[in-house]
């Protein structure tokens, strides 16, 4: 199972830098690194994807992770209940003889066709990576252009990742936080 | 005007100056190029509190205010102009990041208009310093440049030290602004320090150390860093057990101690990595398991609990998997765990371990009949010369595991040596930069002849500052732990390890530092007293034997146990007695 983790950081120039040489330094897979501004301004909340089966190394790379002096927290949400998105366009180089083929396979799939041009069709969809995965599959069929992918992007169900509640916490009592931490990697 | 006396409007060149004297900053090591020169400009009225000392190389210094930070335990400050004076630093940045040393590196950048437009001596320092330092800033603001070098200041000696490195442009140091020092609480909710052990952990390491029958306490850089040298030798004392250190740890615990084994790793004592392999119990405060002392990692200490007391999160179970990782600092967690420790001897374990000393001592080179001078016979005579009391800088290589293994420490910070990065031309800055640290402790810089032919431009850094220190050139003609490589690995193939050396005597007498040569062993201690009585620096070339090798040995990613050792010498005394007790 690929590792997600949701990371609060300081919105300044470099950061998506540090944090992938931070993977590529410790040799550390990276799936995907989606990032954008937050609730708070100067603060940007990130998703990664790490594809680190095991668990030892999660920890490491957890760990490293919030080491980075911008990166305020970290949460690793992998086997919470969360939701999972990624966006995506598809083109697809078809005349007009194709365009109700494939805005059947489109439908059926959930998708929408956002243009229909000259030579070509966009396609549009948003979903969990089984979805997206299945459209592309289904539209195999025709003659794909261009794919263009967001990387997934994941929010926890219920209790918030709010920036300052996970500050003070972590600040007032970080050993028996750091401890938990630990446990959840090291010790299972 | 009357108002504002109390403001004080600042060019930013000055405000650095400010900022270091509020950091308590009294020497800084640089050099001085087109992008920093506003700063060096400013430099001139503040010269009498802060003494600026000319390096020959940028690296130099960086190793130096390295050196300094180590043998004082203040953060040390290199300064440097843009484009190749702040590549330069690079190494330097990378030595202390590896060893946790806090240093702050300025280098001054392009003005921020021509920033990308690839302008005369522009480099993206901050981005390629990123993984070689703790933290890294570029100033593009006035207003963010007093609190970012107190940020930098603070990250780089809280926690776990290193390096961090500060990019000003030149069109910020020619601005102005009021100079307000921030005295606030900094600001970094992503940056939390461990403030204590929790109870728990206290309970199951007090558990697993009072149930333990073959335990050993390993004393790394932490332990230095923490300052929690009798902390660790108290918990030793009361439990009965005993310690090993690391190459950084060296220091940490005075080596005369009855309960201090000595070095372990790959030139270890090998009855230390015996006991490691053999220990039912590791209580590893303050290191990180390092290659150099773990070896093969399938079969390292297979039988054995491990305890490991960091402050870094990052080291748990990074190369060896720990039952009890405690996330603190050494000190603050040994002294609320001192305290619960049940009082035992151990003395069936440390027997054991003392007639595993006894039988490698015999294979001990200082013992050897040989008229050639060895390079363990000079650090032997250096350590007799200096009362084990001096600060011992060394280079890497051979000579710098003969100084771990010859030159018994007492006290810490007096071995600074480059361990996690292993820096050759390390030594000569670095001992320059702990000479300026003011304590009343002789310097003796001990270096290779390939090292010290890296930095050797630094004599004249010593030379134009009247600097106390004594360089001891080991030099037996050859990339010596190369060549010792290649003997083992290679089949003696000595490919590029003969090396070539000037008359380092000359080479003094040239920079204007005295110089002698040292052939004999009966030469050493009148050389070295000849050196001593010099208020400046001199050197001392020792021609030391071409093929010694330095034993014991673990082959790199071998077993710990299995270590290559020096040949056995049949007509030992000592070697008779181990028989003998072995025969019981």
């Amino acid at each position: 199972m690929k590792q997600t983790l949701v990371a609060l950081v300081d919105d300044k120039p470099g950061i998506l830098n540090r944090i992938s040489s931070m993977f590529r330094r410790r040799n550390f897979n990276i799936e995907s690194l989606v990032v954008g501004s937050s609730e708070t301004p100067g603060i940007s909340r990130m998703t990664i994807i790490a594809n680190e089966p095991d668990s030892i190394k999660r920890g490491n790379i957890y760990f490293n992770l919030l080491n980075l002096v911008n990166v305020i927290s970290v949460e690793d949400i992998t086997s919470l209940p969360c939701i999972n998105r990624e966006y995506i366009l598809i083109k697809i180089h078809a005349g007009s003889g194709k365009w109700s083929a494939i805005g059947e396979v489109t439908k059926n799939n959930g998708a929408r066709i956002v243009d229909m041009g000259k030579g070509s069709v966009i396609i549009e969809a948003a979903g969990e990576e089984k979805s997206i995965t299945e459209l592309i599959e289904n539209l195999s069929q025709f003659k794909i252009e261009e794919i263009m992918r967001t990387g997934k992007i994941a929010m926890r169900i219920g209790e918030s990742q709010d920036s300052d509640n996970i500050v003070s916490e972590s600040q007032e009592d970080a050993a028996q936080w750091a401890d938990k931490k630990i446990n959840s990697y090291f010790n299972t | 005007m009357g108002n504002s006396t109390s403001k004080k409007v600042l060019t930013g060149a000055e405000i650095i100056w400010e900022c270091l004297l509020q950091e308590k900053v009294s020497v800084i090591f640089g050099y001085p190029g087109g992008a920093i020169l506003p700063a060096y400009d400013a430099l001139t009225k503040y010269k009498d509190q802060i003494h600026h000392v000319l390096t020959r190389h940028e690296q130099g210094a960086t190793h130096m205010a390295d050196g300094y930070a180590r043998a004082s335990g203040k953060v040390g400050v290199a300064i440097a102009t843009s484009g190749p004076g702040a590549t330069n630093m690079i190494t330097g940045l990378a030595t202390a990041m590896m060893d946790s040393s806090p240093i702050v590196c300025i280098t001054g950048q392009v003005s921020r208009s021509v920033i990308g437009s690839d302008a005369f001596q522009e480099i993206d320092i901050s981005g390629i310093a990123m993984p070689v330092t703790k933290h890294s800033y570029l100033i593009m603001d006035i207003r963010e440049l007093a609190s970012t070098i107190r940020e930098a200041f603070y990250i780089a000696k809280t926690g776990r030290p290193g390096p961090v490195l500060i990019d000003i442009p030149k069109d910020v140091q020619n601005e102005s602004i009021e100079f307000v020092y921030p005295k606030s609480k900094i600001d970094l909710p992503g940056y939390y320090l461990p403030k204590a052990p929790l109870e728990n952990q206290i309970k199951s390491a007090v558990e697993l150390i009072n149930n333990a029958i073959k335990p050993i306490i390993f004393a790394g850089h932490g332990v230095l860093l923490s300052g929690a040298s009798s902390e660790i030798i108290e918990l030793a004392e009361k439990s009965g057990v005993p310690i090993a250190t690391t190459l950084l740890g060296i220091g940490s615990v005075p080596d005369s101690h009855p309960l201090v084994l000595g070095m372990m790793g790959m030139h270890g004592q090998s009855w230390v990595n015996r006991a490691i392999q053999e220990a039912d119990l590791i209580i590893a405060c303050g290191m990180r398991f390092d290659d150099r002392v773990t070896g093969n990692l399938k079969t390292y200490s297979p039988h054995s609990k491990k305890i490991h007391i960091d402050i870094d999160l990052s080291e748990f179970n990074k190369n060896v998997h720990v039952d009890l990782p405690v996330h603190c600092d050494v000190r603050i967690f040994l002294k609320t765990l001192n305290p619960h420790i049940r009082g035992n001897n151990h003395r069936s374990w440390l027997k054991s371990i003392s007639i595993w000393q006894q039988d490698s001592q015999q294979r001990d080179i200082l013992k050897t009949g040989s008229t050639t001078l060895m390079g363990a016979q000079v650090i032997r005579k250096i350590w007799e010369g200096t009362k084990g009391e001096a600060i011992v800088v060394t280079d890497v290589g051979q000579h710098q595991m003969l100084e771990a293994q010859y030159y018994n420490h007492e006290k810490p910070r007096t071995l600074i040596t480059s361990g996690g990065l292993g820096t050759m031309g390390f030594s000569l800055p670095a001992g320059i930069g702990a000479s300026f640290y003011g304590s009343d402790k002789e310097v003796w810089i001990i270096v290779g002849d390939g090292s010290i032919q890296m930095t050797i431009m630094e004599l004249a850094t010593a030379v134009q500052e009247q600097v106390n220190i004594n360089i001891a050139i080991i030099n037996n003609g050859y990339l010596g732990m190369v060549r010792q490589w290649q003997q083992i690995f290679y089949n003696a193939r000595y490919a590029e390890t003969p090396i070539s050396s000037p008359d380092y005597v000359k080479v003094a007498e040239a920079y204007g530092l005295s110089g002698q040569r040292v052939t004999h062993i009966d030469e050493i201690l009148p050389a070295m007293k000849q050196a001593q009585l010099i208020d400046g620096p001199s050197l001392i070339e020792f021609v030391v034997e071409q093929h010694d090798m330095v034993y014991p040995m673990v082959p790199s990613g071998a077993d710990l146990h299995n270590m290559i050792h020096r040949p056995y010498d049949n007509n030992s005394v000592i070697l008779k007695e181990v028989k003998e007790e072995a025969v019981k």
